[in-house]
C-alpha cells in the first residue's frame, strides 16, 4: 500500500510537469496547426540557463529561475519568428520537417556548448520532506504541484477574461476572420509561443530541481509524452492537457513502480495509439467533421 | 537517343554494374571502399523506400530505422533457428524481415493515417524508440549486449566481399526499379493525389485510408528488407544502431535529394554515407550539421528569405 502511495504522488508531481509542457503543444496546435517538436528542447534549454546562472554566475535562486524562464520564453518566440514564420502557408510537412531540424539544432547546440556538463549536476532548491498522516511527500513534489496548479489556474483565467486571451482564441477558430476583425495574428502568434515556451521553462526548472541531473537530449523524450498527454486530453483544448498531463505521470508512475522501468515506456506509447483508435478527438475533445 | 532517354534507368545500372567489376579488377576500390559502398546501398534503399514515404505520400514518418532493426533482428533470429539450405534461408530471411516490418507499420499506421494531422510523425517517432526498448529489453535478442554470429554471406557462401557486394547492388537496384515504377502507375498516382489535396482525392472516390496504408507499408517493407541486408552485411547488432538521429539521418537523405525526386535520393544517399567516412572531424557535429541543413533547405525551398535565394547574388553581383 505504501509503494502505491508513494508512486501516486510521484506520479501526481511528474504528472504536474508533463502538463505544464502539454499546454504549450496544445496551444500552438491550437493556433498554427503545428506540432512543435522543439517544445519539448525548451525544458533542456531552461534547465540549463538555471545550471549556468546558478553555478557559473552565482545568482540567487529566485533571480536566476526568473532570467532563464524569461530568456526561454524568448528563445521560443524567436524561433517562431525565424523559422516557423516564413513558412506559414507551406504544406505542412516542410513546417514539421523544420521543426524538428530545430529541435535537433538546440539538442547538438547545447551538447557542443556544454560538453563538459553533460550530464550537469543542479544544486537543490528544497531539501527534505514533510509528513502528512504517516506519508512522507518531499518539499520539491509539494512545491512542483503547487506551482503547476497556480500557473494552470492563472493560464484559464489569462485565456477566458483578458483581451489576449480573446484574440489567441480568435485566431484558433479563424486566423483569416480574426485578422479581418482587427485582431493582429503575428502578436498573437508570438505571444502564444512566449506564454508555451515560460510554462515549458517552468516545467524544466522544476523537473531539474527534483531530479538534480540533465542532459542536452533530455528534452525529446519528455516532450514526447507531453505531447501524448496533449493528445490524450485533446489537442487544442486547454483543460483537456491538464487532465492529460496527470493521467499520464500516474499510469507512467505506476508502470515504473508495478511492471518494469525499461516497458514503462512501451506502456505511455501504447496508451497514445490506444487513444488514436478509440477516441482520436481526445478525452475531452469533439468530433468535428471536415468542411470543403 | 530515343531508347536511350526511355531506358535509362536500365542502362545507367549496367553501367554502374560494369564499372564496379571493372574498378573491382584494376584494383582502384580495396575492401575498405567495398565497405563503406556496401553502406551506399543500404542506404540508398532506405532512402527511396522513405521518399515515398515523406515525398510521394506527403507524410512525415521519423522512425525508418525501427522498421530496419525489425527486418535485421528478425532476420538474424531466423537465420539461426531455421534449419534450411544457405541458398534458401537468405530470400526467405528477407522476404520474412520485409513481412514483419510491414505487419508492424500496420500497427502505427492504421491508428495515425485515417486521422487528418500529422500524427504519423509522432507516433513513427515514438515507435523507434520502442522498438529499440523492447530490442533492449528482451532476451532473444541478445538485450544490451547485441546479437552475435549471424549468417554472413561472406563466410557462409563461401565467397568474398566482392560477391557481397553485387548482391546488395542487386537489390538496391530492384528496390529503385519497383519504387520508381509504382510512383509513376496508377496507385502511385492516386497516392500523389492525395499528397496533394486530400479533400479532392476522396471526392473523386479514392480510399484515402487504404493508398496512405498502401505507400506507408511499402515503405516499411523495404526498410526492413534494408535491415536484413545489413544484419548480414555485418554479422552482429546492437539496438543501439537504429536510434533516432538514424532515422533522422535517412529524412535528410530525402530532403537534401528533393522530396518526391528518387535520382535525388540517390545522390544524397551516396554523398552522405560517404562524406562521414571520409572527413572524420565531420562525423562528431554531423548532427549539427544536418539540422541546420534541414533547417536551410526547408526555408530556401519556401523562398520567403531572399538572402538564402541564389537569383539574390546574381541581380547583385551580375547586375541581371
Amino acid at each position: 500500500m505504501n509503494l502505491f502511495i508513494d508512486q501516486m504522488i510521484n506520479g501526481i508531481s511528474v504528472g504536474s510537469v508533463y502538463a505544464l509542457v502539454a499546454l504549450g503543444y496544445t496551444m500552438v496546435y491550437g493556433i498554427v496547426k503545428l506540432i512543435n517538436f522543439a517544445h519539448g528542447d525548451i525544458i533542456m534549454v531552461s534547465s540549463y540557463f538555471l545550471m549556468v546562472f546558478l553555478r557559473k554566475a552565482g545568482l540567487p535562486f529566485p533571480l536566476a529561475i526568473l532570467l532563464s524562464v524569461a530568456l526561454s520564453g524568448a528563445l521560443g518566440a524567436i524561433v517562431e519568428k525565424l523559422a516557423y514564420k516564413p513558412l506559414r502557408g507551406a504544406p505542412r510537412i516542410n513546417v514539421l520537417i523544420t521543426a524538428i531540424g530545430v529541435s535537433i539544432l538546440l539538442q547538438n547546440v547545447f551538447a557542443w556548448v556544454f560538453k563538459q556538463d553533460n550530464p550537469a549536476s543542479m544544486p537543490a532548491l528544497l531539501d527534505g520532506a514533510i509528513n502528512i498522516g504517516g506519508v512522507s511527500i518531499s518539499k520539491i513534489s509539494v512545491l512542483t504541484i503547487l506551482v503547476s496548479v497556480i500557473l494552470m489556474v492563472t493560464l484559464s483565467l489569462l485565456i477566458k477574461y483578458t483581451k489576449m486571451g480573446k484574440a489567441m482564441r480568435a485566431v484558433s477558430e479563424d486566423s483569416g476572420a480574426a485578422a479581418l476583425m482587427g485582431i493582429n495574428v503575428d502578436t498573437t502568434v508570438s505571444a502564444t509561443f512566449i506564454i508555451g515556451s515560460a510554462l515549458a521553462a517552468v516545467a524544466g526548472v522544476l523537473f531539474a530541481s527534483t531530479y538534480r541531473l540533465i542532459n542536452p537530449f533530455m528534452g525529446s523524450d519528455f516532450g514526447l509524452k507531453a505531447f501524448i498527454a496533449a493528445v490524450l486530453g485533446g489537442i487544442g483544448i486547454i483543460p483537456g492537457a491538464m487532465i492529460g498531463g496527470f493521467i499520464m505521470g500516474v499510469v507512467e508512475s505506476l508502470a515504473k513502480g508495478y511492471v518494469s522501468t525499461i516497458f514503462a515506456d512501451t506502456i505511455v506509447f501504447t496508451i497514445l495509439i490506444v487513444i488514436l483508435i478509440f477516441k482520436p478527438s481526445g478525452l475531452l475533445g469533439k468530433n468535428i467533421k471536415e468542411k470543403v | 537517343m530515343a531508347f536511350y532517354k526511355k531506358q535509362f534507368g536500365l542502362i545507367s545500372a549496367a553501367v554502374i554494374l560494369i564499372l564496379l567489376v571493372l574498378f573491382r579488377y584494376l584494383g582502384i576500390i580495396d575492401d575498405y571502399y567495398i565497405t563503406i559502398i556496401d553502406l551506399v546501398f543500404i542506404n540508398i534503399i532506405l532512402a527511396v523506400s522513405l521518399n515515398l514515404t515523406i515525398g510521394f505520400l506527403g507524410q512525415l514518418a521519423l522512425g525508418n530505422a525501427g522498421f530496419m532493426a525489425i527486418g535485421a533482428y528478425t532476420s538474424a533470429i531466423l537465420t539461426t533457428y531455421l534449419k534450411l539450405p544457405p541458398i534458401l534461408l537468405f530470400p526467405v530471411a528477407v522476404l520474412c524481415s520485409g513481412v514483419l516490418a510491414v505487419l508492424s507499420s500496420l500497427i502505427v499506421g492504421i491508428p495515425s493515417l485515417r486521422l487528418k494531422g500529422d500524427y504519423l510523425a509522432i507516433i513513427t517517432l515514438g515507435f523507434g524508440e520502442i522498438i529499440k526498448n523492447i530490442i533492449t529489453g528482451l532476451k532473444i535478442t541478445g538485450g544490451a549486449r547485441g546479437y552475435k554470429g549471424i549468417m554472413n554471406y561472406n563466410t557462409d557462401f563461401e565467397t568474398n566481399a566482392y560477391v557481397n557486394m553485387i548482391v546488395l547492388y542487386l537489390f538496391a537496384g530492384l528496390t529503385v526499379f519497383v519504387i520508381s515504377n509504382f510512383t509513376k502507375s496508377r496507385h502511385g498516382r492516386v497516392i500523389k493525389s492525395i499528397r496533394d489535396n486530400e479533400i479532392a482525392s476522396e471526392a473523386s472516390g479514392v480510399n484515402i485510408m487504404y493508398y496512405k496504408l498502401l505507400g506507408f507499408s511499402m515503405s516499411a517493407f523495404f526498410a526492413g528488407v534494408a535491415g536484413s541486408l545489413y544484419a548480414h552485411h555485418n554479422g552482429i547488432l546492437a539496438a543501439n544502431k537504429f536510434d533516432f538521429n538514424y532515422s533522422i539521418e535517412m529524412v535528410i537523405m530525402v530532403v537534401l535529394g528533393g522530396m518526391g525526386n528518387i535520382k535525388g535520393s540517390i545522390a544524397a544517399a551516396i554523398f552522405l554515407t560517404f562524406l562521414p567516412q571520409l572527413l572524420s572531424s565531420f562525423s562528431d557535429k554531423r548532427m549539427l550539421f544536418y539540422s541546420i541543413l534541414l533547417i536551410i533547405v526547408m526555408l530556401v525551398k519556401n523562398k520567403n528569405y531572399p538572402f538564402l535565394k541564389i537569383d539574390f547574388y546574381k541581380k547583385r553581383l551580375l547586375g541581371r
